[in-house]
């Protein structure tokens, strides 16, 4: 290799760009390939970019497909408001499953500790054999967990939404095997490849409008299990728990009883940036009481269908 | 500036006994892509095994599911990055059996680094390995000489270790052998360079991954567009109008005003415009980007079709002859009907003939053997019920490779490449072919 059989800089691409045609093509790998796609939508940045890369994807036309959000009953209300606006915007088709039915109903309940994240698999099941979408995009990230790390693009899902390790196919150069038995499903995981860093730094360059919890702020909080928690209606603060005020921000976004916000004094994304690129803690493990369960924990939920 | 950071996609292979879990998460440990709490982890379970420092390795530990079921999954992906360049790993057992596993990693690696035990050298397995690399056309591969700790540093282990490796290599058509002599355990260079060898003048393992040069120049290769997704708003307004051909440019550069032909139909017709997600008219589109085309002619085309230029066009035809891996439980005979996924086509196939089985370690060939088995590499002769535009994988590894798939349960049965990447005999290299890089101290 010798510079002068080198491309010249215009027909290079960023890691950006790179990561970016690859989400693209598997976005429209699966729009042509499956009857009914849905993009999982939980108002959550990796779920945000999702659309925003299905948006580029099938310019000028519209996304072919519609959002599905899990809602737990404790999401924050500036996440909701987000999600409604973008719906709005975009002329989307949303389907909400609702936690809170299912423990109203009694086909759910609420566990001792509060935290809902572990109820979703049931009402995501549901909505997924209800509404027969055969193919849902999920916002997860290969760098996030040790067993999202043996995650495939396309990762084949029974009956019961239950991810077998054995039928997992393998997948060899840019050739996404989606054949699936009726009552089967895929998930497709578009931003694999990505890292946080990744995320933020394009969220910053495509100028990505972001629910205002991502940013630093102040908000009364309380500590439980090393993070800071929201207090509100879902069950905290508990007896000999004190609330305080702090400037904080929050990482991940999910279920108020166990996402955690972090200290932060980052109120633009180039702060966010340098802040996530300092960070001596992975996401999950700054942000997830629910990860913290066992070591196993996410691959225990994946196996039982979760996102 | 973000904007100058490349991404390398790289494989490793090489089994435990290689202390390749050591390197991976040496790797990732040295350029910060460790987090505290993950480090935690292991110092505790490290701990727990009665060790008395972190294993490393314990960062790319397996899944209790793999554990309970005897099982490994085949590919492991891990990121790390330096202020250059961005990396994926695809982290690849390296047994016996898993000669699928290194293809699968290998297929979509730039660069594949392969481990051996500087006291054992070059042994069956790197032979595989080696390979396997050169049959995926890996354009780079990293000889990584570990255990250096345990032979004392001495060139004289490392010498003869890389000139066999490297000739070997050669012989089999890899492009490019890079040899490193290094220890994963205490770190000799894998990120910082050793202070025990300094008989060594090259980069450190770490120094090699970011300097490799691995931009193609696109405009190297014809220009291939497999069609994924037309879309046609038929909105009101502005697009009302609009048909374009989504999808990535898999090889080569398109401009507008181009003259190109729709395959397998041979249509022709003019890039009216090119548009690349949101952004109209753009004046070049090169590989790997996902663009949209526009044809100035309203033809027939749709999912399945390759848009190329008229004067480099791929051959058509139903008739295939490949290299083969064979990847599922249930072997590969003469007479299978399957279905053949190249690009964005999926086509009934047959399979004619096994014309040879490959043995790996030796490169002896075998004829008309009456199945391939799972990690079996062999040469077969389809018949598809349909044409297709094909290149040999040899000219470009996106057209020239295919999957066969069960049509039954819809699994993933085989790994195809057109033509024979691999020559099978060893004794005679292509002619031009040779290793380059700087492969030992001295050079």
């Amino acid at each position: 290799m010798s510079v002068l059989t080198g491309a010249p800089s215009r027909l290079r691409q960023s890691h950006l760009d790179a990561l970016e045609s690859e989400a693209v093509h598997i976005f429209r790998e699966t729009a042509a390939e499956f009857e009914r796609p849905v993009l999982l939508f939980s108002g959550g940045k990796d779920s945000i970019l999702m659309l925003h890369l299905a948006l580029k994807a099938f310019w000028p036309a519209p996304v072919p497909f519609g959002l599905l959000h899990v809602d737990t009953g404790h999401n924050f209300d500036e996440v909701i408001a987000y999600r409604d606006r973008t719906v709005a915007r975009h002329g989307l088709r949303l389907t909400v499953a609702g936690v809170q039915d299912y423990i109203d109903d009694g086909r759910l309940t609420e566990r001792p500790d509060g935290t809902r994240n572990p109820l979703q698999t049931v009402p995501l099941l549901d909505a997924i054999t209800t509404n027969r979408f055969d193919a849902v995009f999920g916002g997860g990230r290969r760098d996030e967990e040790k067993a999202r790390a043996k995650e495939r693009v396309f990762s084949l899902r029974d009956e019961f939404g239950g991810w077998d390790p054995r039928r997992q196919r393998p997948e060899l150069w840019q050739l996404y095997n989606g054949r699936h038995r009726v009552g089967e499903h895929v998930r497709v995981f578009p931003l694999s490849n990505w890292t946080e860093l990744d995320v933020w730094q394009y969220i910053e360059r495509e100028g990505i409008e972001l629910p205002e919890i991502y940013f630093a702020h102040e908000r009364e909080v309380f500590s439980r299990d090393g993070m800071w928690l929201t207090a509100g209606g879902w069950g905290g603060p508990k007896d000999g728990e004190s609330v305080e005020r702090r400037m904080v921000r929050y990482r991940t976004v999910g279920d108020m009883s166990c996402t955690g916000a972090v200290d932060s004094d980052a109120v633009t994304i180039a702060q966010v940036i340098r802040e996530v690129a300092t960070s001596t803690l992975t996401e999950r493990g700054a942000t997830r009481a629910d990860d913290k369960l066992s070591e196993a924990a996410m691959e225990d939920r994946k196996r039982e269908g979760y996102f | 500036m973000t904007s100058e950071i490349s991404l390398l996609r790289l494989a490793t292979a090489g089994s435990v006994d290689d202390g390749k879990s050591t390197l991976v998460g040496r790797l990732l440990h040295d350029c910060k892509a460790v987090f505290a709490d993950q480090l935690d982890a292991v110092e505790r379970v490290s701990r727990e095994r009665g060790l008395s420092g972190a294993d490393l390795a314990l960062l790319t530990d397996g899944l209790r599911a793999e554990r309970e079921q005897g099982i490994t999954i085949d590919v492991a992906y891990r990121y790390f990055a330096t202020p250059r360049r961005r990396f994926i790993l695809a982290d690849t057992p390296g047994h016996v059996q898993y000669t699928r596993n290194m293809v699968t990693g290998a297929s979509t690696a730039q660069l594949a680094v392969v481990l051996v035990d500087a006291r054992n050298g070059v042994v069956e397995q790197t032979r595989r390995h080696a390979a396997v690399a050169a049959l995926l056309r890996v354009p780079h591969v990293v000889l990584a000489v570990n255990k250096m700790d345990l032979v004392g540093y001495a060139e004289s282990v490392f010498a003869p270790i890389a000139d066999e490796f490297t000739a070997y290599a050669a012989r089999l058509g890899a492009p490019e052998v890079t040899a490193i002599p290094i220890s994963a355990l205490a770190g000799d260079n894998v990120v910082e360079p050793s202070a025990e060898m300094d008989w060594y003048g090259g980069p450190t393992l770490l120094e090699h991954l970011e300097g490799v040069d691995v931009e193609q120049d696109p405009g190297a290769h014809p220009a291939r567009f497999p069609v994924q997704y037309v879309l046609r708003p038929q909105t009101p307004g502005e697009f009302r109008d609009y048909r374009g051909y989504a999808g990535q440019l898999v090889s080569g550069v398109l401009h507008p005003g181009e003259e190109v032909v729709v395959l397998p139909s041979g249509q022709r017709s003019t890039i009216a415009g090119i548009d690349r997600l949101g952004e109209q008219d753009v004046e070049v589109a090169f590989a790997p980007q996902s663009v949209t085309l526009r044809l100035a002619d309203d033809l027939d085309v749709s999912r399945g079709d390759v848009i190329a230029p008229v004067a480099h066009a791929p051959r058509v035809t139903q008739d295939v002859s490949a290299t083969v891996c064979h990847l599922a439980a249930r072997p590969l005979r003469p007479g299978d009907r399957v279905l053949l996924r190249h690009g964005t086509r999926t086509v009934k196939a047959m399979v004619r003939s096994l014309d040879s089985r490959l043995d790996i370690d030796t490169l002896a060939a075998e004829p008309a053997p009456p199945a391939l088995s799972v990690n079996e590499i062999g040469r077969v002769t389809l018949r598809t019920a349909a044409p297709l535009p094909l290149d040999d994988y040899t000219a470009d590894r996106r057209t020239g490779s295919f999957l066969l798939i069960d049509e039954s349960d819809g699994a993933t049965l085989t790994a195809g490449m057109v033509g024979a990447p691999l020559g099978t005999d060893p004794g005679h290299a292509a002619p031009g072919q040779s290793a380059t890089g700087p492969v030992a101290a001295g050079v």
